[in-house]
C-alpha cells in the first residue's frame, strides 16, 4: 500500500530509536502525552513503547472520543434508538459502550433497529431509502469528523430530506488539552499532536501551548515511523531549550488546516456552553450542537431525550486513565471486572481507548519488562 | 475512530455532489470530495487523499511524503538498499 | 362424438395417479403447506431435493439411511450450521458452504468424509427457485469433496424466523491414518502453517451485506479441505494438529490451541499471506484479518524437521498454493499468541471480544 508501507519499516525503526536514545539526558525522564485514539492504537499496535529508550513514557490522554462520551449521553442514544419507528445509525465504535441498562447493541436485540454505518452519508442514504422511518446519525468524533456530518447536513437540506437528523456530540481538542495542563496531577514534558484533527484546524491552535506552557507539541501521522520521528523531534526541541508547535505529518496537515472543512462546521454547527466528558467534567466550550439554522435535522430538538446525568460506576477510574494520572493496569477493575468482554468504563470499549488497546496490545511488554528473562 | 486511509482518486462519479471514486489496494469505494474542490488542495483523478468516514479529508502532498520518508532515512546509516527489498518483496 | 370414458375408467385413473404419484413443485414461493408432511412437503422432496441430490442412498427415502460398515476402523462425527446471510454471496453459497463446512471438520481430524445429512430449514417465502440453486450447490459440492449426502429433513418456520433458510450438516467419515491428533501432541519448537490468505470469507460476507458501500473483487473462500489434509498427512509422519479457521479467524483458533496445550505461539506478521484487497478493505473498515472468518483454509501445527516437507505438501495443491509457515511455538509465556510486527515489536492477540462480523458462517 502507497503511503503505509514506507511508514512501517522496521529497520528504519531501529535506526531512528537510536537516534532518540542518544538525545535523552542522563538521569532525566521523559513524559509525552498523545491526545488521539489512533496514536493509542499505533502506539500498542506496533509496540513502539518497545523500541524506545526506558526513560522516554508515553502517556495516553483523552484522545478517544467514544471514551469521553458520558453515560448519561449514551442513554440518551439508546433512548432515541428505542422510539418506535427510528433507524438508529452510529459508527461501529458505539455499539458496544455500557450505558445505564446495556449498550446500543443490547437495545439492537430487544428490538431497536441500530444499524452500523461507515459514514453520515450512509445514514442519509439510508433515510432516503426509507421515507417512511426516522432516521438518527449517532454523531461523534472531534474536528476530525464534525466537518463530514457538516457536509452530510448541507447535503440533507439541499435535498430536503426531512426524515433525517443528527444527534450531536462532537467534541473539541483544545480545551481537554486546556484540561490536562490545568490540572495538578501531571507533569508532561510534551505532547504528540492529533494527527487529522490538525488536517482541519492547522498548526495554531496549540500555538498557546508552547508559548504558555513552555512544552513543546508535534503533529504527528499514524504510521510507527511518524511516531517515533515526532518522539524525535520533541526530544530535540527539549535538548535545544525549545518550546515550538511542529508538524511531522507534513504530507497530509497544513498550518492552516481546511478553511472549507472550518466553513462546513461554521455553518450548520456551534459551540456549547458547557459539556461533560466522562473523567474529566464539565468542560466550557468544548463540544458542538447544531445552530438553530438545522433545527429540523436536530435530534435533540425532535426527540425528547432524558437528558439526565449519569455518575460513573464507584469501581471505574476511566476519568484518571483519560487524563493519564494513572496507566490502565493501575485501574483497580482493570482485567478483573473490566474486561473487553464485559467492560465497565469506555476506555475499555473503544479499540483506541487506552485500556482496551493496553489489553489487547500491551500486556506482554508490561509482562516482558516485568520477567526479562522468560521470553 | 481516527482512522484516516490513504487512497487513490480514480473516477468521477458526480462532480456537482463532489463524489468520487476512490481506490485502496484494489477496494473501492465512493467518497465525498466536498472539502477538497478550492485552492491549492483541490483534487482530481490521480491524486492521493486521506480518507476518514467515507470523505476525503486532505490531499496527501506526495513531495512531503518523499521529503518525510528521506527524513527518516537520514536519521541514521544509509538504508536505501533494505527499503528497496522491502518494497520489492510486498503485494502491490 | 363426445367423451367415451365410463366412471370407472376415470375412478380407475385416479387410483393409478394415486398409487404412482408425480409430484410437480409449480409453487414459486415455499409456503408453511411445503412443511406440513403432506403432498406439498411430498412434492417439494421429490421435485426438488430428490431431483438435485439424487444418489441410490437417499432415494429410497425412508426414515434413516442405512450405510455400509467401515470394517474395525473409527469413525469421526460431526455436526455444523449454517446460517449465513445473504445466503448468496461471491464466491459461494449457503449450500456449498453447509457442505464445505461439515466436510472440514472431519477433515481436520484427518478422516475421510463418507456420509452427509442434511436438515433444512426454510423460511416461509423463500423463492423454490434459490432453494434449488442452493441444493444444487450442496449437490455440487457433495461431487467435489467426494461424499454422499444419504439422509436430510426439511420444515418450514413463519416469515421472519429463518432469514431465509439455515442448514444444519451431520457428517461421518472414517479414520484411517491411526495417528493422534489434537492440541496435547503440540511442543515448543513446532512450526504453525498456514494454507493461505486470511479473511477472504468474511469479507467477502461483510461486502455483500451492503452497506458499507465497498466495491471489490473479494470472494469467499469456501473449498473442501480433505485432500489438502491428507497430503500433509502422507508429507509428514509429525503432523501435530490440523484445524479451520471459520469464526473467529486464525487468531481464535490459535488461542484455542495455545491454551488447549498450555504453549506460546509467536506469529509473525511479515509471512500471514494477506490478500491486498483484504488488506484494503480491512483498513478502510479498522479491522484486523487475523479475526476474519475463513472457510477453505487450514492450520497445521507440524514438527520442526517436516517444517519443509509439509509446506511443499501445500503448495502443490491448488487451495494451498499462497500456504506460508507463519510461525512457531514456545513454551513462554504459555497459553498466549503473539505477533511479532513488521516493526520489530510484539504484541498480544487475544481471543476475539464481541463479534464484529455477525452471522457470516
Amino acid at each position: 500500500m502507497k503511503f503505509v508501507d514506507e511508514y512501517r519499516s522496521g529497520d528504519v525503526a531501529a535506526h531512528v530509536a537510536e537516534q532518540i536514545a542518544a538525545l535523552v539526558e542522563p538521569r532525566r525522564r521523559y513524559k509525552i502525552m498523545e491526545v488521539c485514539g489512533g496514536h493509542t492504537h499505533t502506539i500498542y499496535k506496533h509496540g513502539i513503547e518497545d523500541l524506545l529508550p526506558p526513560e522516554v513514557e508515553l502517556v495516553h490522554g483523552p484522545g478517544c472520543p467514544v471514551c469521553v462520551i458520558p453515560m448519561g449521553r449514551q442513554d440518551d442514544a439508546i433512548a432515541i434508538a428505542e422510539r418506535p419507528g427510528v433507524i438508529f445509525t452510529t459508527f461501529g465504535d458505539m455499539l458496544r459502550v455500557p450505558a445505564s441498562s446495556g449498550s446500543l447493541l443490547d437495545a439492537k436485540a430487544r428490538g431497536a433497529d441500530v444499524r452500523m454505518v461507515y459514514s453520515p452519508l450512509d445514514a442519509l442514504r439510508v433515510a432516503r431509502e426509507n421515507p417512511d422511518r426516522e432516521v438518527v446519525f449517532f454523531a461523534i468524533g472531534f474536528e476530525t469528523t464534525a466537518p463530514s456530518t457538516a457536509v452530510t447536513l448541507l447535503r440533507a437540506r439541499e435535498d430536503r430530506v426531512r426524515n433525517f437528523s443528527v444527534f450531536a456530540n462532537h467534541v473539541t481538542i483544545i480545551p481537554a488539552i486546556r484540561a490536562i495542563l490545568g490540572s495538578p496531577d501531571l507533569r508532561l514534558d510534551g505532547f504528540i499532536g492529533p494527527g487529522h484533527v490538525s488536517t482541519v484546524i492547522g498548526l495554531k491552535p496549540y500555538r498557546w501551548i508552547a508559548r504558555d506552557h513552555r512544552k513543546p507539541v508535534v503533529v504527528s501521522g499514524f504510521e510507527p515511523l511518524d511516531i517515533l520521528q515526532s518522539v524525535y523531534m520533541i526530544l530535540q526541541q527539549l535538548a535545544a531549550g525549545r518550546s515550538e508547535v511542529d508538524n511531522q505529518y507534513t504530507r497530509v496537515v497544513r498550518p492552516d488546516g481546511n478553511p472549507r472543512a472550518l466553513r462546513a462546521i461554521a455553518e450548520t454547527m456551534e459551540l456549547r456552553t458547557t459539556f461533560e466528558w466522562r473523567g474529566l467534567g464539565f468542560i466550557a466550550q468544548s463540544a458542538l450542537k447544531l445552530r438553530a439554522e438545522f433545527a429540523d435535522w436536530d435530534a435533540e430538538v425532535r426527540f425528547d431525550v432524558p437528558g439526565i446525568r449519569v455518575a460513573d460506576p464507584k469501581a471505574c477510574q476511566c476519568g484518571e486513565v483519560l487524563k493519564g494520572v494513572i496507566k490502565p493496569w493501575e485501574c483497580k477493575v482493570f482485567g478483573t471486572a473490566c474486561t473487553p468482554d464485559r467492560p465497565i468504563g469506555t476506555c475499555m470499549v473503544s479499540s483506541e481507548g487506552a485500556c482496551a488497546a493496553y489489553y489487547n496490545f500491551g500486556r506482554l511488554t508490561r509482562r516482558r519488562n516485568r520477567e526479562p528473562a522468560s521470553v | 475512530m481516527c482512522l484516516g486511509i490513504p487512497g487513490l482518486i480514480v473516477d468521477w462519479v458526480d462532480v456537482e455532489h463532489h463524489i468520487a471514486k476512490a481506490e485502496v489496494s484494489g477496494v473501492r469505494r465512493n467518497v465525498n470530495a466536498a472539502l477538497l474542490v478550492e485552492g491549492p488542495d483541490a483534487v482530481d483523478v490521480g491524486d492521493w487523499v486521506l480518507i476518514h468516514v467515507g470523505f476525503a479529508m486532505s490531499k496527501i502532498d506526495e513531495d512531503e511524503a518523499r521529503a518525510t520518508s528521506e527524513f527518516l532515512a537520514a536519521l541514521g546509516d544509509p538504508y536505501e538498499q533494505e527499503l528497496a527489498e522491502l518494497r520489492k518483496s510486498r503485494i502491490e | 362424438m363426445g367423451d367415451t370414458r365410463t366412471e370407472d375408467d376415470v375412478l380407475a385413473a385416479i387410483e393409478r395417479r394415486r398409487r404412482r404419484p408425480h409430484f410437480k413443485l409449480m409453487d414459486e414461493h415455499i409456503t408453511l403447506s411445503h412443511g406440513a408432511g403432506g403432498k406439498a412437503s411430498r412434492a417439494l422432496l421429490e421435485a426438488l431435493i430428490v431431483r438435485e441430490l439424487g444418489n441410490p442412498v437417499l432415494a429410497p427415502l425412508g426414515d434413516h439411511a442405512q450405510l455400509p460398515p467401515a470394517g474395525d476402523l473409527p469413525l469421526a462425527l460431526t455436526t455444523d450450521a449454517s446460517v449465513v446471510a445473504p445466503i448468496f454471496f461471491p464466491g459461494g453459497d449457503i449450500g456449498e458452504l453447509a457442505v464445505n463446512g461439515a466436510v472440514n471438520d472431519l477433515a481436520m481430524g484427518g478422516a475421510r468424509p463418507l456420509y452427509l445429512s442434511t436438515s433444512l430449514i426454510l423460511e416461509e417465502g423463500l423463492a423454490v427457485a434459490d432453494l434449488r440453486r442452493v441444493v444444487q450447490s450442496m449437490a455440487a459440492a457433495a461431487r467435489a469433496a467426494g461424499v454422499v449426502i444419504a439422509a436430510g429433513d426439511t420444515k418450514v418456520v413463519e416469515r421472519g424466523k429463518a432469514d431465509g433458510l439455515y442448514i444444519t450438516t451431520t457428517g461421518v467419515g472414517v479414520i484411517e491414518h491411526g495417528r493422534r491428533l489434537g492440541p496435547a501432541q503440540i511442543r515448543p519448537g513446532d512450526r504453525v502453517l498456514l494454507s493461505g490468505t486470511v479473511g477472504d470469507h468474511g469479507m467477502a460476507i461483510m461486502l455483500a451485506r451492503g452497506g458499507l458501500e465497498l466495491e471489490a473483487a473479494l470472494e469467499s473462500d469456501t473449498a473442501p479441505l480433505h485432500e489438502l489434509a491428507q497430503l500433509l498427512l502422507t508429507a509428514s509422519e509429525h503432523v501435530r494438529c490440523m484445524r479451520d479457521p471459520t469464526r473467529g479467524g486464525v487468531a481464535t483458533v490459535l488461542n484455542e490451541l495455545a491454551l488447549a496445550a498450555e504453549v506460546a505461539i509467536v506469529l509473525d506478521e511479515l509471512s500471514v499471506p494477506v490478500r491486498p484487497e483484504v488488506t484494503g478493505a480491512c483498513e478502510l473498515l479498522g479491522i484486523d484479518p487475523l479475526y476474519v472468518a475463513n472457510e477453505g483454509k487450514l492450520i497445521a501445527i507440524v514438527a520442526p524437521e517436516d517444517e519443509q516437507a509439509a509446506l511443499a505438501a501445500l503448495q502443490s495443491h491448488p487451495l494451498g498454493t499462497s500456504a506460508a509457515v507463519v510461525g512457531e511455538v514456545r513454551a513462554e509465556p504459555p497459553g498466549m499468541v503473539v505477533l511479532e510486527t513488521a516493526f520489530g515489536g510484539t504484541r498480544v492477540v487475544d481471543m476475539l471480544a464481541g463479534d464484529p462480523l455477525p452471522r457470516i458462517c
